[in-house]
This record gives C-alpha cells, sequence and structure tokens, in this order.
C-alpha cells in the first residue's frame, strides 16, 4: 500500500500577481554572468511565428523565440496568455491533445521539429518536460529513473550507474540511496518532483522543459529545485514556464512574457508574446507597458 | 429505516441461503464422509452401489474455467487496452455498446450456440476434431466469450481511471503508446485489473446453463478439452430438475456440491481482495 502524500505536496505556493500595485524586489539571479550573457542567445531551439490551434481556438498565435545552450529562460504572463501551451508544442507533448494543431516552425539545432518524417517520440527523448505535479510512475525509485533509457532502448553499460548519477545531478541520491527499491509514493512532494527531474535527465536530453515545476511545492522545496536548475543549466537549456515572477527573476537568464488579448468578434482570448529580452532587462527596464505593468502587479 | 432494513435484509438473506446449504449438507455428511466426498474419484450417486466422490465435477469446472480464462483474458485485456489508450472518442461509443450487449445476451442461447455451433459445426465439421456430442472445450470457449464484457469493462475503467499524468509522464521520456499502456497503465490500473478477471472466474465457476447444455451429462474425470464432463453446476442443474426425495441423500448431494462451489468462489473472492489491498497505488 503506498503512503499518503505528504502534507507538503498540498501546499499550494502559486504566487498569484497580486492586484495591488506594489514593488517587485528582485535580486537578479546571476548579477556578474548577465554581462556574458550574448545579446541574442546561442540558439539550441527556436520558434519561428508559432500558433498552437486546439479545434477552432487559436490559443497562441505568432510566437518567435530563441532558446539558448545552458541558459533558463522564463516563460511568464497571466493565466490563459497560451505560455504553457507553447511550452507543450516544444516538445510535440500537443499532438497527445486531441485535435491540436501547430503551425510555423519549431526548431532543434535548426531542424523542424514538425517536419514530415520526424519522429515524436525521438523529439520528447531529446526534449524532456516535467510537470506541473510531480507524477512518478507507480514502481520503486529506481524503476522510475530506468525507466526511460529501458523504453528508448539505451543500452548503458552499467544502469545502477546510470540511474545513480542521474539522481545525483537531481540532488536526490543522498536522501534515497538506501531506499531505492521502494515505491516512488513513499517520497514528498519535493522528493517526488526532484526524482522526475532525476527521471528526465537519465535518457540525457539536450533541452528540459520545466511546467511550473514549483507550484505545488512549499518553499523549502521550490528552493532546492531552484538550485538544482541552476547546476542544471551548466549542461542542458531550460526553458521553465512560472506564475511566480519572484521566481523567474531568481532563476531565468531570460524572460518572455506573454499576454492574453481577447481576438475581434468572439469572446476567445489568444496569446501572445510580448516581450522577449534577458530577465534584468525585462524586469528593471520592460520596453513594453504591459510588460511594466505585468511586473508591478498592477495587471493580471 | 427503510435503508437500514434494505442492509439488513439482505445481510438476513445471505445469512439465510448458508444456512440452507449447510443444514442438508450436515446431514449429507453423516451419511458420507468429508475424505469419501473431497477426494473420491468416482461421482455416481444415483447408482445402486452409489459413491460421492467429487473430484469429477471438480476437474469439469477447472477445464471449463481454464479454458475460459484463457479465452477471456487476451480477449477483454486487449479490447480494454484499445478502449483506453488507443481508440478515438467515437470509436469508443460504438465499441462499448456493443461489448456491453454481449453481457446481455441470455446464457442459455449462449449453452445453445456452444452445442449446436461451436461442438457441432466448427469442431467436428469443419475442423474434424475427435469429440463427440459435448465438449468441455465448446462450453469454455463460448463461457470465455460471454465473460469478456466483464473482464473488458471493469479493466477499462481501472485503467481509465490512471490519471494522465502519468501518460505524460512516460510520453514525455520518449515511450510509445504501447509501451505506456504496458509498463506504465497497466501496473497502475492492477489491481482493478486483477478484480475484474477474479470476478470473471468467479461468474465461470459459477456458470451453468453454458455447461449445462453443453459440456456434457456424464461424470467422469476430464483429462482433455475434447472430452465431455460434468461440472459441479452442471450436475446440481441436472440433478435438481430429476426426482430426488426430499431429504434422500441424493436430494443432500445437491446441497454438499452446492455448498462446495460456494466455497469455492468465497476463497477465490477472499484472495482476491488481499490482492488487491496488496497493489493497490493510490495516486
Amino acid at each position: 500500500m503506498s503512503a499518503q502524500p505528504s502534507p507538503e505536496v498540498t501546499t499550494h505556493q502559486e504566487v498569484t500577481p497580486p492586484h495591488e500595485p506594489q514593488e517587485v524586489h528582485f535580486e537578479p539571479a546571476h548579477p556578474t554572468r548577465d554581462d556574458q550573457l550574448p545579446d541574442t542567445p546561442d540558439a539550441v531551439m527556436a520558434c519561428k511565428n508559432v500558433d498552437v490551434r486546439y479545434g477552432d481556438f487559436r490559443a497562441v498565435t505568432g510566437v518567435n523565440l530563441i532558446f539558448g545552450y545552458n541558459e533558463i529562460t522564463a516563460l511568464i504572463g497571466p493565466s490563459g496568455c497560451g505560455k504553457s501551451t507553447l511550452l507543450r508544442s516544444l516538445n510535440r507533448m500537443n499532438d497527445l491533445i486531441l485535435g491540436a494543431r501547430v503551425t510555423g516552425e519549431v526548431t532543434l539545432h535548426g531542424q523542424d521539429i514538425y517536419a514530415r518524417g520526424i519522429d515524436p517520440i525521438e523529439v520528447r527523448r531529446r526534449i524532456g518536460m516535467v510537470f506541473q505535479k510531480p507524477n512518478p510512475f507507480p514502481k520503486s525509485i529506481y524503476d522510475n529513473v530506468a525507466y526511460g533509457p529501458r523504453v528508448i532502448g539505451m543500452k548503458p553499460s552499467n544502469m545502477d550507474d546510470l540511474v545513480e548519477e542521474a539522481l545525483t545531478q537531481a540532488a536526490l541520491w543522498t536522501e534515497v540511496k538506501d531506499k531505492l527499491k521502494q515505491s516512488a509514493f513513499g517520497l514528498s512532494g519535493g522528493q517526488q518532483q526532484r526524482l522526475c527531474i532525476a527521471r528526465t535527465i537519465a535518457v540525457r536530453p539536450e533541452v528540459i522543459l520545466m511546467d511550473e515545476p514549483c507550484s505545488a511545492l512549499d518553499p523549502i522545496a521550490t528552493g532546492r529545485i531552484e538550485d538544482l536548475m541552476e547546476e542544471l543549466r551548466q549542461v542542458y537549456a531550460i526553458v521553465i514556464v512560472t506564475h511566480n515572477m519572484q521566481q523567474a527573476a531568481r532563476v531565468a537568464d531570460r524572460t518572455a512574457f506573454f499576454t492574453a488579448l481577447a481576438a475581434e468578434g468572439t469572446g476567445d482570448r489568444t496569446g501572445m508574446l510580448v516581450e522577449y529580452d534577458k530577465t534584468t532587462k525585462i524586469f528593471e527596464n520592460p520596453s513594453d507597458k504591459r510588460t511594466e505593468d505585468y511586473i508591478s502587479g498592477r495587471f493580471g | 429505516m427503510a435503508l437500514r432494513l434494505a442492509a439488513w435484509l439482505t445481510i438476513a438473506i445471505t445469512v439465510g441461503i448458508v444456512i440452507a446449504l449447510i443444514i442438508p449438507s450436515l446431514e449429507f455428511f453423516a451419511q458420507v464422509s468429508i475424505r469419501d466426498f473431497l477426494f473420491g474419484t468416482r461421482w455416481a450417486p444415483r447408482f445402486a452401489d452409489a459413491s460421492f466422490g467429487v473430484i469429477p465435477l471438480i476437474t469439469a469446472t477447472f477445464w471449463t474455467t481454464a479454458i475460459a480464462l484463457i479465452t477471456a483474458v487476451p480477449l477483454g485485456l486487449g479490447s480494454a487496452v484499445l478502449l483506453s489508450e488507443y481508440a478515438h472518442p467515437r470509436l469508443r461509443q460504438v465499441l462499448k455498446p456493443i461489448l456491453e450487449i454481449l453481457a446481455g445476451v441470455p446464457t442459455v442461447v449462449y449453452g445453445l450456440f456452444a452445442l449446436a455451433f461451436v461442438q457441432g459445426t466448427v469442431l467436428r465439421d469443419w475442423l474434424h476434431l475427435p469429440t463427440g456430442s459435448f465438449s468441455v472445450l465448446a462450453a469454455g470457449l463460448v463461457m470465455g466469450v460471454m465473460i469478456v464484457p466483464t473482464v473488458a469493462s471493469l479493466s477499462e475503467d481501472a485503467m481509465s481511471a490512471v490519471p494522465n499524468s502519468m501518460r505524460q509522464g512516460s510520453a514525455a521520456l520518449g515511450a510509445n503508446r504501447m509501451q505506456t499502456s504496458l509498463r506504465v497503465v497497466f501496473p497502475a490500473a492492477l489491481s482493478g485489473i486483477v478484480a475484474a478477471i477474479v470476478l470473471g472466474v468467479s461468474r465461470a465457476v459459477g456458470e451453468t446453463m453454458i455447461v449445462a447444455i453443453a459440456a456434457g451429462g456424464q461424470a467422469r474425470i476430464v483429462t482433455g478439452a475434447l472430452e465431455q464432463g460434468q461440472t459441479m453446476t452442471g450436475f446440481i442443474a441436472n440433478a435438481a430438475l430429476g426426482d430426488s426425495r426430499v431429504g434422500s441423500i441424493e436430494y443432500n448431494t445437491l446441497f454438499a456440491v452446492g455448498l462446495l462451489l460456494f466455497t469455492i468462489t468465497l476463497l477465490i473472492n477472499f484472495i482476491s481482495i488481499r490482492f488487491v489491498r496488496r497493489f493497490r497505488e493510490a495516486y
């Protein structure tokens, strides 16, 4: 029988933008690094004029973005602005949703991942994803990590080493090394999320997408995941969707701000990219009035 | 008040059934030892030199049940995976009702189908198999088809209850749909699937009409699928239609076999509950 989820999991820590205007104080994550950051990212992935539709509904439109190597890019914006939808189109997870359609170009190393003949399974192997709610499989901790390598037919010389390496990279090894055979459901919410990160790392992706990875976690667990992202950036490109602006400010090298606009005639709201720049620029000196309003809490 | 009455009445009826089974059985076991009953290999309750070894009936029940499961488990689980993991919602809307129609066919119709078509036409005329008018194979196959909807529908419920986040997690690691179905959804739904199969077993063990019609009427130890054989339920159905005098040993035999049947299904359910508890996953 599996353990009840620990109280940690249920702590909902999503910070919605306050309605009272207030000054957001933040410390840039990497004040020294910011200067080293090239003006345009060294692209590992890029979106060119991307639209995502669900049936007739256009969820997000006209997105142009470049995601750089060894950079953390945050996608922020109010609910319904299409940032999660866009994120899911980056590794073709939208393929699993009936009626979802992506137009425009999403490239990995310049190769369109939606081109004919591209296997979505291969795309997902190279572009990993961590979800909002920790979603470990009903298997042991070890088998959770080994699952990815097994299904894609990786033949590591030693699976134990691979599992250890992934768990170590995900900063979970010391906590679980004595209970690898136990069910993953026995872990706390924060540990489960790090397990999901370990699972993603185990297949050696090039990019890791994170969809509000801390929204179900308490501040301490959130802090650990943020530290971990900092480490992972050395090896991977990370794209994170977050509702928490402080989080974006803390971890991201660059930030893209999205908003939702009501389409003409219909009541549907379509998401679009407003501004994309270095995080310091977005938070200290945004070019667009809407970004400034959102950042300072006047809107959203 | 009325609700409480309904609940108590159900319990009272269950207890009543058990008592009604036990009392004549006790009379039976006063005349025949439990050992002779359970381990005897000759079943001839109506002969002059009557013998009450229940093993022949058990072997026939075992054969029909096993054949039914070999048919129903792959078909049922296959349909469940198809419905839950692959089928477009529109296909599912069509398939599920069709499957449920199968469950609604009266068992006597299945019995005739097994006797006339499966045994007479398919096994003998088409395949030229060396078999008589009856066989446990024909009865078992048709019984398997009968319990497919039970297995499929309950397994499908269990698989559909597995949260989508797990499928997405698996897909995001580069697993294809089959891998996700077999390695994530299936184990996660295992307790529900086992429950579905056990319910199928219980139905197969207790199924009467099909075996009474198609399996045969001679109580002999069954050693092959093409042989005929009388199951426990088949015996009860046949003997109950006969003219056994109330209180006679033949009459009491019915209850002894009924009690054994009841004990077997109870045991199966008990084991399955233990199993289901052991493997249940809370998401």
